[in-house]
């Protein structure tokens, strides 16, 4: 294959941009796709890529490798499973699917083709969470009991609902839209909770949708962790994303920006760091792509997609349909503990340790 | 252009390092008097240019310098646009033609263009164009401003998309309205040289990262070197000490031996490090600013 032949399908604000750093990519051939009138006549009458207004249309005609498709989130499963009956790659921005049962049926349809299948999950490709797991897995700070998954920003400052963004039954609301950022990354360092309590989906200035989250998971062999998540809070300037475990060893804490070790004992697996404090920075942690638009994780992610289809890999390097599907059946959990009030899934209590006696001289 | 520039992502809140250190920027300098207080400094070490995102309180520094013409004769603006975030912001709210609307003339002909169903004209397109221009410009109103950015997020949006037919429209719009030089900072230097060069502008000047170790360099460290050595270039250098990886000698040493670059373009929040940088620049690039 000389070229990719790419589509991006929804030039919305994450469109645009996947269609901005998809287009510069010297190994694709791009073509893009919008419902909107307007995104079409604009586009067409000044660029030379060719636009679709039509998604059906656009896949009977055009020879495609790959599709990227970034529209409202209700529209993901239908036109997921077009692009892969066309044997189409296929990388979809999240979340996923509102339904999981669709996120597993297309996961298992995208395996069963051997198609790469990738979701966005851009963190997954920020240097500074990358060393968080690289750390993780090097068993840094023992045994990780207490994590803190928080997201926060500008989002929804006053009541108005005009897009599909503070829509609910589009897949709008700072669940989807936010939480799930920090969710994704829980999953990745530690897999899918047993059980879900302690939710609630607030609305603040939203109508139709929730505007902050608080959730508790629980991991039986892993950590509890809280979610804070809350994107009508002005005081950030945009999207901030931070996680903190506490470990028998020490601490991690990371942002887009940075990751904070501290040891309290060195360990034999890290021969470079030492026991307190070692801070690394994104900066240092992430090499330059092709193409720089808006931070180094945003193209890291469509050039392996892109590499991936390229080599004729079988799967995703990182972000598959399955663990996107993960973080769809985690967020299911959680609207179903907020609506119920009754926990979800099962925790297997640990062994409850025996009182022991105390006199006041015998500790 | 001067050879030292002062920039000011320090005084919005943006560090590329360390969220805490942006936040504890934000909060020194939440009030105009701090702001003015290191362009103060800047300004009486020799630094006569402020290249500043058109954000709303650069409004208020504009009205100060205006306000003070004897203080701040040789005082002038490098005006950045857009400010990315107020528009990402409305089409969160609104979408993207709604967000628009929002930002046209109320009841002008081009309100109601975006709000028909007819496709837009290529003529209409350009008169959006230059009404945002206009907007982000007023601010700027009684002040020098010779040289007009605009924004690396707006650059290199349009240059992946090849909607560089914008910057045609741009480069036009500022030199017959606002007797300036139009320029573009992008994180994509080599790429972007190009595409402005098929749109027949020669010699642009150009704000890209630029320093030693090749850190945010898209498109290579040696195409950028190329593109330098060249002379198809005015080059501002941005990230010269790359985040703090660089010291400043050896960061400005460096650049000051580059063909091309003319001007370099720095923030800083303490005096020490804005009369620092000046000494540096004076004593590699020369004295005259």
């Amino acid at each position: 294959m000389t070229k990719v032949k790419t589509a991006v399908v929804g030039l919305g604000k994450m469109g645009l941009s996947h269609f901005s750093m998809i287009n510069a990519h010297p190994d694709v051939d791009a073509v893009a796709c919008d419902g909107s009138g307007f995104m079409v006549d604009v586009l067409s009458r000044n660029i030379s890529t060719p636009i679709y207004k039509d998604y059906t249309d656009m896949l009977a005609r055009e020879p495609l490798d790959a599709v990227v498709i970034a529209t409202p989130s209700r529209m993901h499963a239908p036109m997921v499973q077009a692009a892969l009956e066309k044997n189409c790659h296929v990388f979809c921005e999240k979340p996923f699917c509102l339904d999981w049962a669709d996120s597993l049926r297309l996961s298992e349809l995208a395996t069963s083709k051997g198609l790469v299948a990738q979701v966005g999950y851009h963190y997954r490709y920020v240097g500074a969470f990358q060393e968080m797991k690289r750390l993780i897995e090097a068993g840094a700070i023992g045994r990780i009991t207490h994590v803190l998954a928080e997201a926060y920003g500008p989002v929804v400052m006053r009541p108005k609902r005009t897009t599909w963004r503070t829509d609910k039954a589009e897949g709008g609301g700072c669940l989807y839209d936010y939480a799930a950022h920090p969710l994704n990354l829980l999953n990745w360092f530690f897999g899918s909770p047993d059980q879900v309590i302690g939710s609630h989906l607030g609305q603040i200035f939203s109508e139709g949708t929730d505007d902050e989250v608080f959730s508790t998971l629980r991991w039986n062999d892993g950590p509890t962790a809280q979610l804070s998540v809350n994107w009508s809070d002005e005081s950030h300037r945009k999207m901030s994303t931070k996680i903190s475990l506490i470990g028998t060893n020490g601490r991690i804490y990371a942002d887009r920006q940075e990751c904070q070790l501290y040891l309290r004992k060195p360990v034999d697996s890290l021969p470079d760091h030492g026991a307190g404090w070692t801070v690394k920075y994104t900066t240092e942690l992430t090499d330059d792509r092709w193409f720089y638009l808006r931070g180094e994780e945003y193209s890291g992610q469509l050039d392996e997609f892109i590499n991936a289809v390229k080599n004729g890999e079988k799967g995703a390097r990182q972000n598959s349909f399955a663990s996107a599907t993960e973080t769809d059946q985690t967020m299911a959990m959680i609207i179903e503990n907020a609506e119920t009030g009754l926990s979800v899934g099962e925790a297997r209590a640990a062994a409850p340790q025996a009182r022991k006696k105390r006199s006041w001289f015998g500790r | 252009m001067d050879k030292l520039l002062f920039g000011d992502n320090q005084f919005f809140g943006i560090n590329h390092m360390s969220e805490e250190k942006a936040r504890a920027q934000a909060m020194r300098f939440q009030h105009t008097d701090a702001i003015m207080d290191v362009l103060d400094v800047a300004y009486d070490a020799g630094i006569r240019t402020f290249m500043c995102t058109t954000h709303d309180r650069i409004a208020e520094i504009a009205k100060r310098v205006k306000a003070d013409p004897a203080r701040y004769d040789g005082f002038q603006f490098y005006p950045c646009m857009p400010y990315a975030h107020k528009y990402a912001n409305a089409v969160t709210e609104h979408g993207m033609v709604g967000a628009l609307r929002e930002f046209m003339p109320k009841d002008g002909l081009l309100a109601t263009a975006l709000t028909g169903t007819k496709a837009l004209a290529t003529k209409e397109v350009d008169g959006i164009a230059k009404v945002l221009i206009d907007m982000e410009m007023k601010m700027f109103e009684g002040t020098k401003a010779p040289v007009i950015f605009i924004q690396n997020v707006f650059t290199d949006l349009l240059l992946g998309m090849g909607f560089t037919r914008a910057f045609r429209i741009f480069d036009e719009h500022i030199r017959a309205n606002y007797d300036a030089e139009p320029a573009y900072i992008t994180m994509n230097m080599p790429m972007l040289l190009d595409a402005l060069e098929n749109e027949g502008i020669e010699r642009p000047i150009i704000c890209s990262n630029i320093n030693k170790i090749g850190f945010r360099m898209s498109g290579g460290f040696d195409a950028y070197l190329d593109a330098l050595k060249s002379g198809r270039v005015r080059a501002v250098a941005m990230s010269v000490y790359a985040s703090g990886a660089i010291p400043a000698d050896e960061a400005i040493h460096w650049i000051s031996e580059l063909p091309g670059v003319e001007s370099l373009v720095f923030g800083a929040s303490s005096a020490g490090n804005i009369r620092g940088t000046k000494a540096l620049v004076d004593r590699y690039m020369g004295a005259a600013t």
